[in-house]
């Protein structure tokens, strides 16, 4: 899940529980996890860009 | 007798300043009792806490029958050691038997705690004194103590600002002369945050090292419960008297030696003596200390800076070699921070935020259910980050003895600020109130946070000292407490301030 898609959904899901302040709070975390998923120590499937062929 | 308008006790007139060091060679030499300390804490409890708001539960009967308690045992030959009729404050998040644990929320309404909790347990073991159950950011969920069931706890130094939180109540308590020393907890800085905010001593020992058992929990792989003290020396006395004795000078490489308490003092304290001794202070010449730049000193505000950097030099003056250190991955530190106790606190809390959501203050509920949305792939994530950042600041104290930065990277906030300007910058209180503590919770290093010099408006300032074991970090401290706490303040800079 992106983390965009993440947002519109917590925030449709935190209107819908009658709480709309959540939304800042939301947004914050967001970045926050945006931030985190950018970290150097998540690992990607496809493996390190050194592990590729020089040819692919 | 009359001072400044206050009633004392006499031979209590400096209960805001006495050190538990002082009161046990005081109480041995038969120059005071236990039940006049008691009764002179009381008494400031009585006279300050409407200002104040350090305590949501006195349990003044109780004390003073514990305090004459102590006084027979002694008379009677029987000593437990340093915490022998010492009167310590409990944080209202820690189980004392036959009291409710508030955690500051209605949430809690009914509850009474059926034992005492195992830190509680080791200062009655001890001999202390408990005063009573002090104010918090409900369920330590905040770095200010201003969301509280029970009103917020305001800064002795000035009553408009906070005195931190989440142990708010408890370092105003200890700041106030309300009691020696205080228990608190700690999961993202909130023993450090309010000893800094209040100009004591606050220790954070390794994780696990102390049972969080009977503790109201936020995040267990992040709390820890510690001492806040006027002194380093007094917040290794309780910190030994919770762990129930020394570790073996022989595996910790401690040097230890017989603390002086004066004539009176017998050689053996007896079966329960443990934590009777105090490490020696090591040679401050013989330090090599590290500051960890970039991220930890790029947002302070300019006294916070200054009170540092003269500490630094004061450190370099007396002989330490300070070098300067990176944690690679500082700028994470948040985000990782943010994810592990976001996820835990709403595991805690995910039930009665169902069934009693507005018996939480409205932010403190806000903030507990984001947590709810944290993803289980980014909890995950901080997971491994959690690894990475032990490993960076394992290898930033490989070659120092302790890690050198500011508690707080601004003085104490207004009670009702939101944010912070910091030069030209704009931050959220709480972000700058974790930005230099949360670290060590998600490491799990030992931090603690001693008294630098105040502002030029006389708030406190604080700088903290990270090392590698408890036991390693308090010699350390010991010996650099007088270079970092600097030439006294006048005092009528004190605490007391309207």
């Amino acid at each position: 899940m992106t983390v965009d898609s993440w947002l519109q959904a917590a925030i449709a899901d935190a209107e819908r529980r009658g709480l709309p302040e959540l939304k800042p709070l939301l947004e914050a975390l967001a970045r926050a996890t945006t931030l985190l998923r950018s970290a150097d120590w998540n690992e990607d499937a496809a493996g390190r860009p050194e592990d590729r062929p020089l040819h692919g | 007798m009359q001072r400044g308008g206050r009633k004392t006790v006499p031979c209590m007139d400096n209960i805001d300043t006495l050190t538990i060091e002082e009161f046990g060679r005081r109480l041995r030499a038969r120059d005071l009792t236990a039940e006049q300390a008691t009764d002179a804490c009381l008494r400031r409890i009585e006279e300050d806490n409407p200002r104040l708001n350090a305590f949501i539960l006195v349990m003044a009967d109780s004390a003073r029958q514990q305090a004459r308690q102590a006084d027979r045992e002694l008379a009677a030959g029987r000593d437990r050691g340093p915490l022998h009729g010492v009167p310590i404050s409990i944080k209202d998040l820690i189980d004392v038997a036959g009291t409710p644990t508030t955690a500051a929320s209605r949430v809690r309404e009914g509850h009474a705690a059926a034992h005492d909790a195992p830190v509680i347990v080791a200062l009655r073991d001890a001999g202390a004194v408990i005063v009573g159950k002090t104010n918090l950011h409900e369920f330590a969920f905040g770095t200010t103590n201003e969301e509280s069931a029970f009103g917020p706890a305001r800064n002795p130094y000035d009553v408009s600002r906070s005195p931190g939180g989440s142990s708010g109540g408890s370092a105003a308590s200890v700041a106030a002369g309300m009691a020696l020393a205080t228990l608190g907890t700690d999961t993202g800085g909130s023993i450090r945050i309010p000893a800094a905010a209040c100009g004591i001593v606050g220790l954070k020992p390794r994780h696990g090292e102390l049972s969080t058992d009977g503790i109201v929990p936020l995040s267990r792989r992040l709390d820890h419960v510690g001492p806040l003290a006027r002194t380093v020396a007094d917040a290794a006395l309780v910190y030994y008297a919770l762990r129930g004795g020394i570790s073996n000078p022989a595996t910790s490489g401690s040097h230890v030696v017989a603390h002086s308490w004066g004539p009176h003092v017998p050689s053996s304290w007896g079966p329960s003596s443990a934590g009777s001794k105090l490490p020696a202070p090591v040679p401050v010449s013989s330090l090599r200390l590290a500051v960890p730049r970039g991220y930890f000193c790029e947002l302070l505000e300019d006294d916070v800076r200054a009170r540092f950097d003269e500490a630094i030099d004061r450190l370099r003056a007396a002989g330490a070699r300070i070098s300067d250190v990176n944690i690679r991955h500082a700028h994470l530190i948040p985000a990782t921070y943010l994810h592990l106790v976001l996820a835990d606190a709403a595991t805690y809390h995910g039930a009665t935020l169902e069934r009693m959501p507005e018996r939480y203050t409205p932010a403190v509920r806000l903030r507990l259910e984001m947590g709810r949305y944290v993803l289980a792939e980014d909890f995950a994530r901080a997971l491994e980050g959690r690894e990475i950042l032990r490993r960076e600041v394992d290898s930033a104290l490989a070659e120092h003895a302790a890690l050198l930065l500011p508690s707080l990277p601004i003085a104490a906030p207004l009670i009702g600020a939101a944010s912070v300007q910091v030069g030209n910058v704009t931050e959220p209180v709480r972000n700058l109130m974790l930005r230099l503590t949360q670290l060590f919770n998600v490491t799990g290093h030992p931090a603690i946070a001693l008294p630098a010099g105040r502002t030029r408006t006389g708030l406190p300032c604080s700088v903290q000292l990270v090392g590698g074991e408890t036991d390693e970090l308090l010699p350390v401290a010991l010996a650099c407490e007088p270079q970092i706490t600097g030439p006294a303040p006048p005092r009528s800079g004190g605490p007391g301030g309207g």
